[in-house]
């Protein structure tokens, strides 16, 4: 839940980045850091493996301006997305006010992507929350390996997959490259900013 | 969400029991890594969103492990460096209290201060 300072006028936004293990998740916090550094005043934190798969989360934090005279910092987190780290997803998802679930679109992560939605639907169920009531945005990553000529799920499939019961506003993006990654985390930050109005008016 | 007499009341009880007494930083923060209050005694820097976030991805780890090998919790968490040392405490279900003091203090002196925070915060949250 969000957390509002009335005293200071803050208001501090939880979103997760979830999905499966090397989807690019944390290629899209890196992609953020980069492009924002102007209203980033921390450095992104990473716990991560020797080979750099994220351990336990990604934390960065960044400054959108004010809304009706609060401050609104919005804090990014991913989870770990290896199968073993459930744990530790589950508690990276305390306090959740919005998600983007990245799916990777390679053919052969097809199961994995499945998985992963219906885990995090069961994850944030264990908070008493509803993926169906959560600010959430779908984000079919790795479009560009198209190009590579390794085969890729269709939009359409992924959306049949994931998205058909969700219905929840969803981009094809590229994280290396940084193809549609703003437009993700814009469109995450509007409808949990929008979610939340009610809490602070 | 904290009214604004409870947040100046805690500002109060943090910056009167804990500061005072020689602290260097203290955060009153939930357990989604959300800073509520902080405090310092002007002297160092730390950046507190950061160090917030970790704290309660720690505390967090060694809340499933107590859960894990059977306790209930671990009710005291503390790091000891060099020069610097770092205590946990949980305040309520959802808030957590870092406070960190240098190789000047002791940790039973902190322990106490804590304690004596800990139960004024509680009043305060359940004034209302």
């Amino acid at each position: 839940m969000a957390l509002i300072n009335v005293k200071k006028k803050e208001v501090q936004i939880k979103i997760v980045y979830y999905g499966p293990g090397r989807g690019g998740k944390t290629t899209n916090l890196e992609y953020i850091n980069e492009t924002y550094q102007d209203r980033i005043k921390t450095q992104m934190v990473s716990l991560k493996t020797h080979d750099d798969r994220t351990l336990f989360f990604d934390f960065l934090p960044f400054d959108v301006g004010q809304i009706k005279g609060f401050d609104v910092t919005i804090q990014l987190y991913t989870v770990p997305g290896q199968v073993k780290y459930n744990a530790t997803r589950k508690l990276v998802l305390r306090g959740v006010d919005g998600i983007v679930f990245v799916a990777d679109v390679q053919k052969e992560q097809r199961k994995k992507n499945i998985e992963s939605l219906n885990q995090l639907y069961e994850n944030i169920s264990t908070y008493n929350l509803d993926l169906f009531e959560m600010p959430l945005v779908m984000q079919y990553n790795k479009i560009d390996l198209k190009q590579a000529n390794i085969p890729i799920l269709s939009s359409q499939t992924l959306q049949k997959d994931l998205n058909s019961s969700l219905r929840a506003p969803a981009f094809e993006a590229s994280a290396l490259s940084g193809g549609n990654v703003i437009l993700t985390l814009k469109k995450i930050i509007s409808i949990t900013l929008a979610s939340i109005q009610d809490q602070l008016f | 969400m904290y009214n604004q007499n409870q947040l100046d009341a805690i500002d109060d009880v943090i910056q009167t029991k804990l500061i005072a007494a020689g602290l260097d930083h203290v955060i009153f923060m939930d357990m989604g890594g959300n800073a509520i209050a902080k405090h310092d005694n002007g002297k160092s820097y730390l950046d507190s969103t950061a160090f917030a976030a970790l704290a309660a991805g720690n505390y967090a780890a060694v809340d499933a492990m107590a859960k894990l090998v059977g306790e209930s919790e671990f009710s005291l968490l503390f790091h000891k460096g060099k020069k610097l040392s770092i205590h946990f405490s949980k305040v309520t279900d959802d808030t957590l209290l870092i406070s960190m003091f240098n190789k000047e203090l002791s940790l039973g002196l902190v322990r106490l201060k804590v304690i004596d925070t800990i139960k004024e915060i509680n009043q305060i949250l359940l004034k209302g």
